[in-house]
């Protein structure tokens, strides 16, 4: 147990090490020169050297490297080529943003596949098993921006039910940010949902089969008590880890889903610093976002250690 | 008993179906007034493209002028929705016999909102501060400027090192913003300028604020608080004023959808005019662009009329070279080049072009991805052959297109006012040297306003002549609001977006 904690441990600073420098390299390989950009067209190539000079892009590339890290380590996140402003408190502002959309699609994923996903399990030689299992598979194929804007139309412009669009924060008007929420949070959650769905029924599937459960049947429990006392506890171990790369794919979705509903998360932070090649912010998001992906990742690792003792026993 | 399992998942999944359905449903009686109050006194108008910063000193773009000059920055003088200068901060102004001296008598009760008085002593901080502090190119405008003084605290003397029309003009323009000398400490997060509305809030990612200034010095704004709401996309904006999240979409992004307003009651669509040239340029340091006749022959080639109707819903104005109709030296001349392929097929063939390939590369902006495949069609039937880059926009294009004229033709609107000089020389991206050209507007920028207007004619006629580049259209200036919305400027010729007039 201590030592697989110490490997996972390990794994995830060497990748957050590596992945720090390939960021940089692809911000460096990027096209575009950000100091043009600011300064627009017609601009002298006097103005624009001297702008480099200001943003430091003039500097050798590891020199400008090694100062992004070290201050990365230092809590640092330096200041926006574009606006001026530091970069460290605009990120955890959107950040708070970002994580409402995935917990909020999260909650929907797992309120749609868990119950699903079991009953495609229970029932999966019956056409009602069946055919919950070809909706989930039309699912699986819709990306969650098509989800989002069929949502739109029908519960926005069609029906307006919601809004189409906009960020309310919870503190200031609690009513608003749940209405704003929902659509965004289905339309992210509904597709991950489905995903879910195929793991939940397969891992339940497979619980079906064991012997265990097959002597508590025996025993005179009925399935679904089977199913509920001794099943769902052991079909949660695959579960989790698929999760926990959802966590990851949901974080990537949220940033396509911000677009479509115009919400000032990390992802919409991401595509301006992209487009006005603030490469510094750019850098940045990028690297919140792999560490949150790595640190879930490690997590999970940890959890599956917790839930299933037999792993414990074999580390 | 087998029944039990799945009749309990569906009891659960209706009665979240059911939730959810309440959920919705206590939307309903409050949704339509979206973000904003709705109420006659506060007003939400939907853009695109947020601004990167609150600096127009030192970041370029469109975005940032057309929230702040007019609304929070104002000018000595200004345009009219008819192109005319008029006062603002300037009351009036003379001009001296030589035409190197301007006069401006300055209003005497104009107040900056950090509570300090506009005065000459401003104005000459703010023309001066151009030349020292400001980084992009507009401000190459001021350089003409040999000295400004101000005489008294209400007149302003600006003395120029040769006569120039074009500085006045530019003057109206965000070079021309008057800055306090104590306001300029943070210029990208705090303006302070003497306008009708102050900088309240910048949500950023999402909308800027402006409330209104109770101590302006002239009429004051109907609306107490006007947000500026920024979206990424032609779609979100319009769902946003289905959905009543927004009065007003101030730039209308695709024409196309324009059907979904037009045809209800409760919309009005604005339409007039811009200064947004859509130019197919030519690289003319290209051998293959050295013969005129390709270059009239790429002009007749083009089916303008089909090419409006099919790439921007047929909404926008054909103008046959730079300059829009809103100014004075305006004339029609589309039929220097009307649409002739035969004649396109038999110029190419004269000048030996026919067959070849030409690169023509698009930045990812609407109306060029649109338009350049009729272009491509269009070329392809008079006998050229036409491959299509797309150049990630700002960026890519800037570099590859802009800076190393690295293209043989690309389409970009060029939205600066009066940029027929600016646009067509040797040094810009279009690459057009021409001594001729530049003698007419060298002349036209010397002389009185009567020469200026006959020379600009001429200068204009002259590079539609020669075909220095074709031009589609000239963009529209589209706008779609709430029925009960008025004071909305049909013609967006300037950078600013003049919030104060509007009304319910």
């Amino acid at each position: 147990m201590i030592l697989r904690l110490i490997e996972r441990t390990a794994v995830f600073l060497v990748s957050l090490a590596v992945s720090t420098v390939l960021v940089f390299a692809f911000m460096a390989i990027l096209p575009g020169d950000p100091a043009r950009v600011a300064l627009g067209v017609n601009a002298s190539d006097a103005a624009v050297a001297e702008l480099r000079r200001q943003f430091g892009l003039d500097r050798p590339l590891p020199t400008q490297y090694f100062d992004w890290v070290g201050g990365l380590l230092h809590g640092d996140l330096g200041t926006s080529y574009v606006s001026k402003v530091a970069i460290g408190p605009q990120v955890f502002d959107r950040l708070q943003v970002t994580l409402w959309l995935v917990v909020a699609g999260m909650i929907v994923a797992l309120i749609v596949a868990v119950p699903a996903g079991t009953m495609m399990a229970a029932r999966h030689r019956q056409v009602s098993g069946l055919a919950l299992s070809a909706v989930s598979q039309i699912g699986v194929a819709v990306p969650a921006f098509l989800a989002g804007i069929l949502l739109i139309v029908v519960f926005a412009v069609k029906l307006g039910w919601l809004p189409a669009n906009g960020w309310t924060p919870p503190a200031q008007d609690p009513g608003m940010f749940l209405k704003q929420l929902i659509l965004p949070a289905l339309s992210l959650g509904l597709v991950q949902g489905a995903v879910l769905t195929r793991y939940v029924r397969s891992a339940v599937l497979d619980v079906l089969r064991e012997d265990y459960l097959r002597t508590a049947r025996a025993k005179g429990l009925r399935p679904f008590h089977a199913l509920w006392r001794h099943g769902l506890r052991n079909a949660a171990v695959p579960v989790v880890t698929v999760l926990g790369l959802q966590l990851a794919t949901l974080l990537i979705g949220a940033v396509v889903v911000e677009r479509v509903f115009v919400i000032p998360g990390l992802g919409s932070l991401l595509l301006d610093g992209v487009s006005n090649r603030d490469l510094l912010l750019v850098q940045d998001v990028v690297m919140v976002l792999v560490l949150a992906v790595l640190l879930v990742n490690f997590l999970v690792d940890i959890l599956y250690v917790a839930l299933d003792p037999r792993l414990r026993a074999s580390a | 008993m087998k029944s039990s399992f799945p009749t309990r998942v569906v009891a659960f999944l209706a009665s979240a179906a059911l939730l959810s359905v309440t959920a919705c449903s206590a939307g309903s009686g409050t949704s339509s007034g979206g973000s904003s109050p709705g109420g006659g006194q506060d007003l939400s108008i939907g853009l695109v493209a947020e601004p990167a910063s609150l600096d127009f000193t030192t970041t370029d773009g469109a975005a940032i002028p057309q929230a702040l000059l007019g609304n929070v920055y104002e000018t000595l003088v200004k345009q009219d929705d008819s192109g005319k200068i008029v006062p603002s901060l300037a009351k009036s102004w003379t001009v001296s016999a030589d035409r190197k001296t301007y006069t401006f008598d300055l209003v005497d009760n104009a107040k900056f909102t950090n509570g300090k008085q506009f005065t000459a002593s401003d104005a000459v901080f703010s023309i001066n501060r151009v030349k020292t502090a400001w980084t992009i190119s507009l401000k190459s405008a001021m350089d003409v400027v040999s000295a400004a003084t101000a005489v008294s605290p209400t007149k302003l003397q600006v003395t120029l090192a040769k006569p120039s029309n074009d500085w006045l003009f530019r003057m109206t323009t965000r070079i021309g913003a008057m800055f306090s000398e104590t306001g300029v400490s943070a210029l990208a997060t705090a303006p302070v300028g003497t306008g009708p509305f102050k900088f309240s809030k910048w949500n950023r990612g999402d909308s800027i604020v402006l409330t209104r200034n109770d101590d302006y010095w002239g009429t004051k704004p109907n609306f107490a608080q006007i947000t500026l709401k920024y979206f990424k996309d032609a779609t979100a904006l319009n769902n946003a004023l289905l959905t009543s999240t927004i009065n007003v979409i101030g730039t209308v992004q695709a024409p196309e959808a324009l059907s979904q307003f037009t045809s209800n009651s409760k919309y009005q669509v604005i339409e007039g005019t811009t200064n947004g040239e859509v130019l197919l340029s030519f690289n003319n340091s290209r051998p293959v662009f050295k013969d005129v006749r390709t270059r009239q022959a790429i002009r007749m080639a083009i089916d303008h009329k089909a090419l409006l109707d099919t790439c921007w819903a047929g909404r926008g104005k054909l103008i046959g070279s730079m300059v829009p109709p809103t100014d004075p030296w305006y004339e029609d001349l589309t039929g220097i080049a009307p649409y002739d392929l035969a004649k396109a097929k038999s110029l190419l063939q004269a000048s030996g072009a026919a067959g070849q390939t030409l690169r023509l590369r698009l930045p990812t902006l609407p109306y060029a991805t649109s338009c350049g495949q009729v272009v491509k069609s269009d070329l392809e039937q008079a006998g050229l052959k036409v491959q299509i880059d797309q150049l990630e926009f700002p960026a890519a294009w800037l570099t590859t297109v802009f800076k190393n004229a690295d293209y043989d033709m690309s389409i970009i609107a060029h939205v600066e006012p009066r940029d027929l000089g600016a646009v067509f020389n040797a040094k810009y991206y279009t690459r057009y040297d021409d001594p001729t050209l530049q003698a007419d507007l060298a002349a036209a920028d010397a002389g009185d306003e009567a020469t200026q207007v006959a020379d600009m004619k001429k200068a204009a006629r002259r590079l539609s002549e020669q075909a220095a580049g074709d031009w589609l259209f000239l963009l529209p200036n589209l706008m779609v609001a709430d029925k009960d919305i008025k004071g909305l400027p049909t013609n967006a010729i300037t950078e600013a977006f003049d919030l104060s007039k509007l009304s319910r």
